[in-house]
Formats: C-alpha cells, sequence, structure tokens
C-alpha cells in the first residue's frame, strides 16, 4: 500500500445535510433555490446569517452572477468565499477547499450549496453555453447533448470489455428500488430490466432510463470543526480521504477511465483502507456506464470487470454493495449543479443514521465520488471522498 | 448503401413552405481557420510550429509545450471511426426535424480524436477520409467520408445538407450569349439539375452557339437583362419560386486603367452590368431563395459570383475592371451574410484571365469557359465557398497570403 503523504483532515466535519425538494419545472431562479437551502441549514442548526463566514456555491443557472453577487443578494459578509463550477463534481471540491480552510483556521463556518433552477428552456441554454470546445467541436454534430456524448463512450466500453446494455440496467433498476423510499425522488415508478431494454433510444447504445432527467433543486450542508458541529448538536461525519483529479488520461482516444485511476492508491492509503471497508458507495451517476468506471477506477474491481462486478453484487440498500441509496441523479432528479452534491449529502445521512429513505444498517464508513464536465467529448472532473461516521 | 436521390415531386403550391433553419453557428475565433479550410475545401488543423503535435479542437495554446504558434496546416484526412452513435432525440429545431442523425469518433492517423459527421456508407470500424465542410450555418464541420467512392455517394442526406449540389436543382444562368454561359449550361445540365434556365438579352439577336445553347438537354431560354431592372424583377415574379442556384455570368471585360482613358463611359457600362446587376440579381431573387432554402431536395441553396481573381489584388493592366470585380466581391460578401439566415452560400469562383476575346492579347496559362464551368460545377458539389480556377488565380491566391504589397507591385509592373 502506497504510502500518503497528505495531511490527514483531523478536527474538520461535514454536517447538516439539506435538501429542498426538485420539481421538474420551476418559475423561479437558482437565487431562489440556494437561498432556500441557506435558510433550511440556518434554522436547522439554529444559526443566524452573521454565524456563516464562509460560503461555497455550485450553481449552472445564476446567470450573469457569481459567489461574489450572491454576497449581497443574500446579505452574507463571509471571509471565505468560493465559486465551484465543476458540475458533478463540484461538491468533493467544495469539501476539500472548505475542509482545509477550516482546518487552517480561515474560516469557522462553511455554507456548502448547489443549486439550480430549471425553467422550460434552461437545459437547451445550459447546453448551448456550456463549453467552447462544446460548441466549437460537439454541438453542432446532431446537438445530442451530452446524450450523445455518453453514448460514444458507453459504445465503446461495451465494445472494448463485453458490457452489455442489461448490465448498465442493473445498476438503474437498483437504483429504482432505491428511490422508492426516497420522498425527494422525481421518479419512482416500478422499474424492471425489461421496462430498461425496452425503453425508446435516445442516442444508440443510450436509452431513456440510461438519461437523468434534467430538474430544479438544492443540495447543501455545513463544512466545520467537530467540536462546532457538537455544540449546533448536529451529526456530522469525517473527512479519512479525499482525492481530485481533472483532464486525466488525456491520451485515450475515448474516456474508459477517469482521473480516480490515477489517485486511488492515495485515497485509500490516506484513509488507512481498503475497498472492502465500505458500507455504502455513491458514484456520480449521469450515465450508468460512468458508475461502472468509478466502481472500477476506484479500486471495487478490476478494469474492465464492471458489467461482471454488477451482476455479482446487490446493489439496492439493503444488498451487499449498497449503491447510490437515495435513488442517484438517474432516479431523483438532476438539478444541475446539485447532481454533484447528491451522492455526498446522501453519504452524510447514510452515516449519521438519519437517511430519508431506506436507511444502510450500520454504515460506518462511505464513499463519494464525482465526475463531470463534458467540455468537448468526456468528463474532465473527478474527485473522491471517504467519509465516516463522527459518532 | 446510400439510396440514390428521389426526384422532388412537383410542389404542392397550397402546403406551407418548411422554413430554413440552422445549427448552433457560433466559433472561436480559433475554430475559424476550419472555416477558412473548408471555404478552400482543404482539410486543415492546427500543428503547433514549436512541437508538430497535431491539435483538436482549435484552441490558443498547444497542449503539449503551451505554444501560442499554431498555424493551420493540411494534415493527413485519414482515419479509422473508433465509434460511433445516432442521435435520435434533439432539442435543437434544425437536428430535430432530420433526426435519425449519425455522428461518431474518428482516430485521425495524424493524432486527434474528432466528433463528426458520418456519411452513411461509413460505419464504426472503418477507414475514413475527412474532410472540412461548411454546413448551413456557414460554419465548419468535419464530415467523414469513405475512402473509396460509393454508389450515389453524393446522394447520402447528412453530406447534401453540407453542400450545393445541382443534381435535381434548377439553376439561373444570367447570360447564355458568352462562351462562359453555354459552358455551364452544358455544365449543369451534365451535372443533373432539373433544369437550366439561361437568361438572354435581345434573344433576336443572333451569337455564336445560340442552336447549340438551345440543343442543351434541359435547358429553357428566358429572357433576362441584368441592367434593366424591370427585366429582372419580371423574371423574378414569374420564376423566382423556382431557382435554386443562380450563376451570375453576365459580364464585361475591357482591357485598361484609369488614367489615360478618356471619359467614364467604360466604367459606366461595366458598373451597370458587373456591380449594378449583381444588385438587382440579389433584390430580385435574394428574398425568394432565402426563404426556400429548407424546401425539400430542390431547396434553394447558391448564388455563385464567377469574378476575376484580382478583385483581391488590381491589374492595373485590367484595372477599371479589377476595381469593378472588387466592388462585386465586396458586394457578394454582404450578400452572404444576408443569405445566411436561409442557409443559401454565396460561392465566389475566381478566375484569371479566360480563354475568351477580351482576354484575346493575353498569353497562357488561360482559362477555359469549359474548365470554368466545371469547376463552378464542382465547387457547388464539393460545398466550398471561394475557388480559385487556373494557375493565375492559384498563383495570385498563394503569393497574397505570402505578402499583398509584393503582389501589388508585381502586378503593377507588366
Amino acid at each position: 500500500m502506497t504510502l500518503s503523504r497528505r495531511q490527514p483532515y483531523d478536527g474538520v466535519v461535514a454536517c447538516l445535510p439539506v435538501t429542498i425538494p426538485y420539481r421538474r419545472y420551476s418559475t423561479n431562479s437558482a437565487h431562489w433555490w440556494i437561498g432556500r437551502a441557506l435558510r433550511q441549514l440556518l434554522q436547522q442548526a439554529k444559526l443566524r446569517s452573521s454565524d456563516i463566514d464562509g460560503l461555497s456555491v455550485s450553481s449552472f443557472t445564476v446567470g450573469a452572477d457569481t459567489a461574489i453577487g450572491l454576497t449581497q443578494h443574500f446579505g452574507l459578509s463571509p471571509r471565505w468565499l468560493d465559486h465551484v463550477p465543476f458540475g458533478g463534481a463540484s461538491g468533493i471540491v467544495a469539501l476539500r477547499r472548505a475542509a482545509r480552510a477550516v482546518q487552517a483556521g480561515d474560516v469557522d463556518i462553511v455554507a456548502c450549496v448547489a443549486a439550480d433552477t430549471n425553467h422550460v428552456d434552461s437545459f437547451r441554454h445550459t447546453l448551448a453555453n456550456f463549453s467552447r470546445f462544446a460548441q466549437d467541436a460537439a454541438t453542432p454534430y446532431g446537438s445530442g447533448g451530452p446524450n450523445a456524448s455518453f453514448a460514444l463512450i458507453t459504445r465503446n466500453y461495451m465494445n472494448k470489455y463485453g458490457a452489455t446494455r442489461a448490465d448498465f440496467g442493473r445498476i438503474c433498476v437498483a437504483q429504482r428500488d432505491n428511490a422508492r423510499s426516497n420522498p425527494h425522488a422525481l421518479l419512482t415508478g416500478a422499474l424492471t430490466l425489461d421496462d430498461y431494454l425496452a425503453a425508446r433510444p435516445i442516442a444508440d447504445p443510450i436509452h431513456l432510463f440510461d438519461c437523468v432527467m434534467p430538474c430544479a433543486g438544492a443540495e447543501a450542508f455545513l463544512v466545520c470543526r467537530e467540536d462546532t458541529a457538537r455544540s449546533l448538536g448536529a451529526e456530522a461525519v469525517r473527512l479519512l480521504a479525499t482525492i481530485e483529479r481533472h483532464n486525466a488520461y488525456a491520451d485515450d482516444p475515448i474516456q474508459v477511465r477517469g482521473g480516480w485511476a490515477v489517485d486511488a492508491d492515495e485515497l485509500w492509503a490516506m484513509a488507512g483502507l481498503r475497498p472492502d471497508d465500505v458500507d455504502v458507495v455513491e458514484t456520480y451517476d449521469d450515465y450508468p456506464v460512468i458508475s461502472m468506471m468509478q466502481f472500477e477506477d476506484l479500486g471495487f474491481c478490476g478494469k474492465g470487470e464492471g458489467a461482471a462486478f454488477v451482476r455479482a453484487h446487490d446493489l439496492t440498500a439493503g444488498g451487499d454493495f449498497p449503491h447510490n441509496t437515495s435513488g442517484g441523479q438517474l432516479s431523483a432528479g438532476q438539478a444541475g449543479a446539485a447532481g454533484g452534491y447528491l451522492g455526498l449529502v446522501e453519504a452524510i445521512r447514510q452515516l449519521t443514521g438519519t437517511a430519508l429513505g431506506a436507511q444502510v444498517n450500520g454504515a460506518q464508513i462511505g464513499l463519494v465520488s464525482g465526475f463531470g464536465m463534458i467540455n468537448y467529448d468526456r468528463g474532465l472532473a473527478s474527485g473522491a471522498a471517504i467519509l465516516a461516521s463522527a459518532a | 448503401m446510400t439510396e440514390p436521390l428521389p426526384r422532388p415531386p412537383r410542389k404542392n403550391p397550397l402546403s406551407r413552405t418548411r422554413q430554413p433553419l440552422l445549427p448552433q453557428g457560433l466559433r472561436s475565433r480559433a475554430a475559424h481557420g476550419l472555416t477558412a479550410a473548408a471555404a478552400e475545401g482543404r482539410f486543415a488543423l492546427q500543428v503547433c510550429a514549436e512541437c508538430d503535435t497535431v491539435i483538436y479542437p482549435p484552441r490558443d495554446a498547444c497542449p503539449s509545450c503551451l505554444s501560442p504558434r499554431l498555424p493551420f496546416r493540411d494534415v493527413d484526412p485519414c482515419g479509422l471511426v473508433v465509434v460511433e452513435t445516432t442521435v435520435r432525440v434533439s432539442a435543437d429545431p434544425y437536428f430535430r426535424e432530420r433526426l435519425p442523425w449519425r455522428t461518431g469518433s474518428v482516430k485521425l492517423d495524424a493524432g486527434p480524436v474528432l466528433v463528426a459527421h458520418l456519411h452513411g456508407d461509413v460505419a464504426e470500424g472503418d477507414r475514413v477520409r475527412m474532410s472540412v465542410q461548411l454546413d448551413k450555418s456557414g460554419a465548419a464541420v468535419v464530415f467523414a467520408m469513405p475512402i473509396a467512392e460509393t454508389p450515389n455517394l453524393m446522394d447520402d442526406p447528412q453530406l447534401r445538407e453540407m453542400n450545393c449540389d445541382p443534381k435535381f436543382r434548377r439553376v439561373l444562368i444570367t447570360d447564355g450569349r458568352s462562351a462562359v454561359g453555354q459552358a455551364m449550361a452544358k455544365a449543369f445540365s451534365e451535372a443533373g439539375a432539373a433544369i437550366i434556365f439561361v437568361g438572354l438579352a435581345d434573344e433576336w439577336k443572333p451569337f455564336p452557339g445560340a442552336a447549340r445553347l438551345r440543343a442543351i438537354d434541359r435547358v429553357e431560354i428566358v429572357p433576362l437583362d441584368v441592367t434593366d431592372s424591370e427585366s429582372v424583377n419580371e423574371l423574378a415574379e414569374q420564376n423566382g419560386g423556382r431557382i435554386d442556384i443562380i450563376v451570375n455570368t453576365a459580364e464585361y471585360t475591357r482591357a485598361g486603367g484609369i488614367l489615360d482613358r478618356r471619359g467614364l463611359s467604360i466604367a459606366r457600362q461595366d458598373i451597370e452590368v458587373r456591380y449594378f446587376g449583381l444588385l438587382r440579381l440579389a433584390q430580385a431573387f435574394g428574398p425568394a431563395m432565402r426563404s426556400r432554402g429548407a424546401d425539400g431536395v430542390n431547396s434553394a441553396t447558391a448564388f455563385v459570383n464567377l469574378l476575376s481573381v484580382h478583385a483581391l489584388m488590381n491589374w492595373p493592366a485590367y484595372g477599371a475592371h479589377s476595381a469593378t470585380e472588387a466592388a462585386c466581391l465586396s458586394a457578394g460578401q454582404t450578400l452572404r451574410a444576408e443569405l445566411r439566415p436561409g442557409g443559401v452560400k454565396v460561392v465566389n469562383v475566381f478566375s484569371g484571365p479566360l480563354d475568351t476575346e477580351w482576354f484575346q492579347a493575353l498569353p497562357p496559362p488561360k482559362v477555359s469557359p469549359a474548365a470554368l464551368a466545371k469547376a463552378t460545377v464542382m465547387a457547388l458539389v464539393d460545398g466550398r465557398e471561394d475557388v480559385f480556377v487556373g494557375d493565375v488565380a492559384e498563383d495570385v491566391r498563394q503569393r497574397l497570403a505570402v505578402n499583398p504589397k509584393a503582389l501589388e507591385r508585381e502586378l503593377g509592373q507588366d
């Protein structure tokens, strides 16, 4: 096992998981959703705005604003401010930065919020202005959006490793099972493997249930010192290890692995754990192929063995490999950047015994993985964190 | 296997004409290097001047060595389709009407991976030849073609969105009196145009080649005098909704400069025929063409400007003529922008001296009317926007790219 030279995250915790119930469409602004999340954080923590001295924001639909405009909008005067525009990796990145700042004493209590609205044309506008490379080199080719991009990645993965649509379907079906007890999940209708296979095609080989449903919503949590969390009476989780890596394996012609593979050894070494020690796993599930890659690249199985791994395990909350226990984005919905917080917020709940839906019994160790930002032909951002119940 | 293009049925006059829509046409400045390549039919990508890395998508610093010197160079267009998809759902109105749409990731032998449109005869695992095309928005896109010619190659529906193929389309040649006009009529007939309207002013006046012109398959003579607004407007009123391609062959060429002439009569006539003729055609036919850019197999698709290459750099021996050609070039650029919302292209075909009577005294190389016509048809088939025909035009193009001031002096020394 590689020895880690990374500093541990002693004395820092994440706590107070907040979800503002998702809506398919909303005429409210992203600011409204962010404000709702901030207010609920304060109410649950019994704090005032002036007690929050750090703010981290992730959102695709705040228009001309970034975090700085939001300080005046919400009447906050933080001494630590971050804007994290990394989509599905936003939760991990926000957590890492806030934790170090708290540890170093630069800030005491950081409110981490991810939220997006979804007007009837929000998704189309977000895609149209997503990145320079997307504008120049992806959108003009059918305007299929991320569905078309991940169709290519999925097909390539299937060709290379022999995975079938049914293998991906197993992930989606298990997540739907998990979602059915989640009061906030937007998609809770029964989903069988046959339903998954028979669904209408979107961009071959991606079909309807491979795709997340864009919606409006917000997710949030606090990062603070362990003693602060105790004084707030908030159940908390410790950070055992984190990694982050962007634009990894740029020479792979088609993406078959993400940044986690570069630093996974360091993740486990820093935590002093092995994959078998993990009780609950929350991966970033924009498409099931990416969840499968996360199983491989984080060390739960070897490269190309993801399909066999899924076939050999029960991914429901009551199974032997609880995965995306609130249903993941595929069943809860993708509230823009809040999709990058979904897994982290759920992990905090699972590890503090406060799951809104199905609870993994005795969950002590959780792994959360983030991914996202398909700039041209592959997701650039990745990160992961191993969390432990602080109880 | 590409299905042969169906001959379009007669248009139902009661049906609403489908409005032209465009794919997303914004590009960064660096990406417009591809637009320039596409306009000329070249396959060119950024190649780092310091470490030779071939780069895609276009950008502002080399991903290997961070050099900012990234000129576009012709590169090997061959590659392999690593993986493909068929897009069946799109929120974009242009593509939504044209689904399903096939794209793929192509690994170029030269290095980078290109997300590309796929020709129907190309599939995952195939070797391909890449080309850069201008799509309906006028922006550059990369297109994977089969290595070898396949049956009905040009009838591929995705490819036809990129080019201005005359097959089954209705063409107006604005002046059939000249050798060039007649060569155009013949070339477009052979290219499969459904009908070739050939404009003649004062049809009763005899001219060489008249009988041969009338005998060309699917030619229909129409009255047209580009110096007469009423004539142009009347033709547009009668036929404007049935014109898919205009080739402006109306010509006026006189040797001579400016200082040694007396009076303005030649200049006036030159401008009347060439510049005002272009304006009349644009005003009379442009609006209808623009609205018919998505009107089925025989949609409106192109306005062809035949220009002297000296529109780009004046040749004092034909100085007054060069100046008028420059005016036509600039007007054509306006027209290009004005027709773009309809997905209709303006194609500039530049040539040096032609092998016709008004260039009689000049030595070879000169461009024959047949060669000009062939190059024009090919430009439309290939979807090019700026074409240089013949050795003189190519020579001027190259020298202009290196040092315009040197070219100016050299042309002024004859």
